[in-house]
């Protein structure tokens, strides 16, 4: 501390609503990063973006609020460029977000519960860590299956979709046509119902949920799936951010701008390499890097940290 | 008999004899976009009518203080294997940021008397009053709370930090760290000889956020709705200006 020297100050800056002050290029860059990750896979990156602004020192309640605003961005870019590449099917989306809508409503108060009965904090990393660890274990194993198959019966073999199950025995039957499914509508609403949930209790968009349901309970191509996931997740983060705006103030518009400029960019280019792997490719990368953040979030549980002590706000008075 | 006791009482308080004149270089700080910490220097003169006393050398403490607020310290422990927080203590009033500087170390240059009297060390400033009836390692979860704002540079104890030249002129520099919220922050300067202080002085540094920071901070509380929405607009316009501009490059 207390060295002020001229690279330093030209890159430092304040945050009026966080109260901190931090390198602008480093924001830059992890907006990028997580932006690439986004747009790749479809998902938010609230998973991964909110705990790395924990670590830089960024207030918590900050964090996820501004978050959910740079979410928005990122996937508005990302969903740009699917639409263009008519992958993404709004119909499906519409019936994702009707549920979302209706699960986030009931996850705030489901959050509330929990906060007046404490610990609300350890049950949102339990949530992280048994949904990343199911979620990125099957997804692993499944991917494995799928690219060892392709190799040994050759390049051209495409991905059998299980079509027939107990999903398309429910009635009010819809027709999705950029999905090439007809299936009932409640599947879709019910996913998008826990999501919703999920997404609400545990401060993140959801895409991490909700593009393995797409594709495996759902049976929809993965193709399609990110832009539809990344078509939904933006009114579930705008809503979220228009929520902390208005009851918390907690979020940080500079933050905001500085990730976003970053995560708009990232986004784009994660679609551009998105639509040059393989579909099995792209779900055992997101698998990996689903099981990274898990293992991180565990051990952070289990193995007995440096500092016993933790400091937060007051009671109020 | 009043007359003794007059007399003891003027005797007992050599505070006239020396008194303290302080400044700082800057009793505003304007946190800017660009806002990176800022150097307090505090600096002053001991003015006497009487010749330097012996005994004792002269001591001085200068404290600088920002808003107080009421925090939680929470406590991790090991249950069914994994680490949670368990026990609570919420603390009614600690500082965001305190510094201290002396002359000599803190035991030296103050009793714990004068300590308690005129809450000088990080340990006096935090107050926390029913703390006893929260835990039965109360103690533990105060020096704790010192412990991890110390680490992460909110509270400074700089001891034989001021230069004291001819046991009458002092300077000390201090530093306001860059993640600083607003607020008057208390400073106060003190003399002490043997332990006790004998002459004291108070100010302020007035820190306020200013252009940007300031606009960005006001809308947020004053037009939160609007706030809202403008934040989203920045969103869409700037994940649709990317769109458009990876398109155009593209082509």
């Amino acid at each position: 501390m207390g060295h002020h020297s001229l690279e330093r100050a030209a890159v430092q800056i304040y945050l009026p609503i966080a109260e901190v002050s931090v390198n602008a290029f480093l924001l830059l860059g992890l907006g990028g990063v997580v932006g690439i990750l986004s747009g790749m896979f479809g998902v938010g990156g609230g998973f991964l973006m909110t705990p790395l602004l924990f670590m830089i020192g960024i207030p918590p309640a900050v964090a996820v609020a501004t978050e959910a605003n740079q979410i928005v961005a990122s996937s508005f870019s990302g969903v740009l460029a699917h639409v263009r590449r008519k992958t993404v099917d709004f119909r499906m989306g519409l019936v994702l977000l009707a549920g979302g809508l209706v699960g986030a409503a009931l996850g705030v108060q489901v959050f509330n519960i929990l906060r007046e009965l404490g610990q609300v904090d350890l049950l949102v990393r339990l949530c992280y860590v048994v949904f990343l660890g199911v979620i990125g274990s099957l997804m692993f194993v499944e991917s494995l299956n799928a690219i060892r198959k392709a190799r040994r019966k050759g390049p051209v073999q495409r991905i059998v979709r299980r079509q027939r199950g107990w999903v398309h025995a429910l009635p009010m039957k819809m027709k999705f046509r950029t999905s090439g499914l007809y299936i009932s509508a409640i599947p879709p609403f019910v996913v998008g119902l826990i999501v919703g949930v999920l997404a609400a209790v545990m401060g993140v968009g959801g895409g991490f949920i909700m593009v393995p349901a797409m594709i495996y309970i759902l049976g929809m191509p993965t193709k399609v799936v990110v832009g539809t996931s990344l078509f939904q997740i933006i009114f579930v983060t705008a809503f979220a951010t228009l929520l902390h705006a208005t009851t918390n103030y907690t979020v940080d518009m500079l933050l905001a701008v500085l990730l976003l400029v970053g995560g708009v960019v990232g986004a784009q280019i994660g679609t551009q390499i998105g639509t040059r792997l393989k579909a099995e490719q792209l779900r055992i990368l997101l698998a990996v890097m689903v099981l990274a953040v898990c293992g991180k979030l565990a051990s952070d549980l289990l193995i007995e940290p440096a500092e016993l002590y933790s400091i937060g706000a007051g009671a109020g008075h | 008999m009043i007359r003794l006791a007059l007399f003891l009482w003027l005797a007992a308080l050599p505070a006239a004899a020396e008194e303290v004149i302080a400044a700082l270089s800057q009793d505003r700080v304007s946190i800017s976009t660009s806002f990176d910490g800022s150097e307090i220097l505090v600096f002053g003169a001991v003015k006497r009518t009487e010749p330097i006393p012996r005994g004792q050398p002269l001591q001085v403490i200068v404290t600088i203080a920002g808003p107080a607020e009421p925090v939680t310290v929470r406590r991790k422990d090991r249950r069914f294997g994994i680490w949670i927080n368990t026990e609570a203590v919420e603390v009614d009033s600690a500082p965001s940021f305190y510094a201290v500087a002396t002359t000599a170390p803190l035991s030296e240059a103050l009793t714990r008397t004068e300590d308690q009297r005129w809450r000088i060390s990080p340990r006096r400033v935090v107050r926390a009053v029913d703390v006893a009836g929260m835990s039965d390692h109360a103690p533990d979860f105060l020096t704790a709370l010192i412990r991890v704002r110390q680490a992460n540079g909110s509270y400074v104890i700089a001891e034989e930090e001021v230069i004291l030249r001819d046991d009458t002129l002092f300077s000390t520099e201090i530093d306001l760290p860059a993640n600083l919220t607003e607020g008057n922050y208390d400073t106060r300067i003190f003399l002490t000889r043997d332990g006790q202080v004998i002459d004291s002085f108070a100010t302020s540094i007035f820190v306020r956020k200013v252009g940007l920071e300031r606009w960005i901070y006001n809308l947020a509380h004053e037009q939160p709705l609007i706030y809202g929405l403008l934040s989203l607009a920045i969103a869409i316009a700037a994940g649709w200006g990317a769109s458009a501009v990876f398109q155009l490059v593209r082509r």
